[in-house]
């Protein structure tokens, strides 16, 4: 990871342990309960009622007003590599299919190198005590630069509502906008602060979304891994527990039963300042180019 | 409230399909590797910029490279060329700033871009490049219209000139550190890319109003700008692979045909009349200047398209991570 790359800790003596979440979505039963305990401790408005289609899932994606999300994969796969797993019969005459429903609970990773975090050119977006990020809504002005560089597509900007005074032609620093800000998951900062755990893990029935010192919730899911590993599930990995990935490791991580795509979830991502030095480096050397290039125009004379 | 669509069917809209409908639901990849993605959505975010963006993208190259045109037409004693080129880049910096401001979400906070300075933030490096050189190019063409304060007037010269290249080039940067797939694998051309357009833009304008007896540099300028961005773009292209295929598909590739088109098309009458007839270095000017927009837009569109479809996001990757296996 490269010099650029967010610091975790500036805190000193103040600092705490890095807390975090590991969700273990082999014991998630897609209630829901954590996408509603969030959105009502956080405020977060409504976004439209929509049937999707898309398995029990009509959230559809983590954003500005959803800050956890309950991902649903219906699949012809067997849920263990050998011995009793459910199946589906499609047709009378044939073999019976293997069948699993997967359910995945997603949530904004707090990236040890926090792509929204290092372009944010206000400051807005911070790392907590608690090495969280979370974004200070008093000072956001809504350029929407974290947006495109989060490489799992968690922050988005608040649209919604918006006020009838907003005229489309009122000049830009009188129109009036209600919001225009990122919003994203903030791990209950607040909850922190006085000492609870976040609404979506106290909320989970199941124990699937797990909150604690990151360093523990770690040992716990390699141990949960073994032991799945040990039972045959099909498809068991970690997902963002590598801190040498290219996020330097999340702080919420997952155990996923299948590849992170099939969830909407990027394979191998990388924070985008991780390239950030090279960048420089080719925008100095374009610039002197130019210089250069410009000054060459002029010989030959004026006409 | 005016606009209550739902959240999810407008970002399903803007995704180009109607919510609850998938094209595909999986696809054979270069390397027949089988692909699965969650009901054909999106990975990482599109942008939430607005059309003020890719024209920032261009009237800013345009300021920069103007200041630098100026610059060394002053230093070679082409006053006339000078003045020109700074009239423009003035003119462009005053909209530099408000077509900024007019993106934000919060415009009344547009300061907060002055709080910090982050050099891993392509975007707060810029905010302070385009205050230095907006504030002394404007300052600098004041002085010049009113004839006062020589001293001060030199120096704004001196400050836009020097901040010029970084305001054309750093936008480059600021879209090749992201997330977006067509943008982040572009990061050794885009910043190149981006300032041949941008001296392509300031001669080409120039160009246009400065007459062809002292518009040589601006021509020459504009002609190898748009040279070195055809180059430019095919190594771009090439490099990028599939990944890249964004640009000739949708309206990222119907920018792009337009920006060769005119481009080529405004360097041709550049180079063959511009020297003797004003009418042609104007006609020339204004091709060059039209396929530099375009270009900009090409580039914005291309981002947008490369973040809606998931396979831009998850091949690469996944691609990289089998490779790291092998090893």
């Amino acid at each position: 990871m490269t010099s650029l790359a967010g610091p975790t800790q500036t805190y000193g003596a103040e600092a705490k342990p890095r807390m975090g979440f590991f969700t273990d979505t082999t014991i998630c039963i897609g209630c829901k309960a954590c996408e509603v305990a969030c959105k009502e401790w956080n405020l977060i408005p409504e976004d439209g009622l929509l049937w999707t289609g898309e398995s029990y899932d009509n959230t559809s994606h983590l954003g500005a007003e959803t800050w956890r999300h309950v991902a649903f994969v219906e699949q012809r796969k067997p849920l263990r590599l050998e011995g009793e797993t459910a199946t589906v019969e499609t047709d009378a005459a044939v073999q019976p299919e293997p069948l699993r429903w997967l359910m995945e609970s997603d949530v904004c990773k707090h990236c040890t190198h926090a792509g929204c975090l290092d372009v944010c050119p206000t400051g807005a977006l911070f790392r907590t005590e608690f090495g969280t990020v979370v974004v200070q809504e008093d000072i956001c002005n809504g350029c929407g630069y974290c947006v495109p560089a989060c490489p799992f597509g968690v922050i988005d900007k608040r649209d919604l509502p918006r006020s009838p005074d907003d005229a489309p032609l009122a000049l830009p620093i009188f129109g009036k906008k209600e919001d225009g800000r990122v919003w994203k998951c903030t791990l209950c900062y607040d909850r922190l602060k006085g000492g609870h755990e976040p609404a979506c893990a106290k909320s989970c029935p199941t124990d699937s979304i797990q909150f604690g010192e990151l360093d523990e919730l770690r040992e716990r899911a390699e141990k949960r891994l073994a032991k799945l590993e040990a039972e045959g599930w099909n498809g068991a990995q970690l997902y963002g527990h590598d801190q040498n990935d290219g996020v330097g490791g999340f702080g919420a991580f997952f155990l996923l039963l299948d590849e992170p795509e099939v969830y909407g979830l990027p394979p191998d991502p990388v924070v985008p300042t991780a390239h950030l030095p090279k960048l420089w480096k080719q925008t100095a050397l374009a610039a002197t180019a130019m210089f250069v290039g410009v000054a060459a125009a002029f010989i030959g004379g004026r006409e | 409230m005016t606009d209550r669509k739902p959240f999810q069917e407008k970002r399903a809209m803007q995704n180009g399909r109607p919510a609850g409908t998938t094209d595909w639901v999986g696809s054979i990849t270069e390397r027949g590797t089988h692909m699965q993605d969650y009901y054909g959505r999106n990975i990482v975010k599109e942008p939430t910029w607005s059309p003020e963006i890719p024209v920032y993208f261009f009237t800013g190259g345009l300021a920069g490279a103007s200041a630098v045109l100026h610059g060394i037409a002053r230093l070679s004693g082409n006053h006339t060329l000078a003045r020109r080129s700074m009239a423009i880049g003035a003119v462009a910096d005053v909209l530099n700033p408000m077509l900024l401001i007019k993106d934000l979400g919060r415009p009344e906070r547009f300061l907060h871009m002055l709080r910090m300075f982050k050099v891993t933030s392509p975007m707060s490096v810029g905010s302070w490049i385009l205050f230095a050189q907006s504030g002394s190019a404007i300052t600098a063409s004041l002085l010049e219209w009113l004839d006062v304060l020589k001293p001060l007037k030199v120096a704004g010269e001196v400050v836009s000139f020097v901040a010029g290249p970084p305001l054309a080039t750093y936008t480059g940067a600021l879209v090749a550190n992201t997330a977006i797939p067509v943008w982040s694998e572009a990061r050794d051309e885009l910043p190149w890319l981006f300032a041949s357009s941008a001296a392509a833009s300031a001669g080409a304008a120039a160009a246009v109003f400065t007459p062809t007896e002292a518009a040589g540099p601006a021509r020459r300028t504009a002609i190898a700008g748009v040279v070195a961005e055809l180059g430019l773009t095919q190594v771009m292209e090439r490099k990028l692979g599939f990944v890249g295929e964004v640009y000739k598909q949708g309206e990222a590739g119907k920018f792009n045909k337009i920006t060769k088109a005119c481009t080529i098309a405004g360097a041709g009458v550049l180079a063959l009349g511009g020297r003797k007839s004003r009418a042609a270095a104007v006609a020339g000017g204004a091709l060059v200047l039209a396929g530099e927009m375009a270009l900009r837009w090409s580039v914005f569109k291309a981002g947008f398209q490369s973040a809606r479809d998931p396979r831009y996001t998850v091949i690469p990757q996944k691609q990289r991570k089998e490779a790291r296996r092998g090893n």
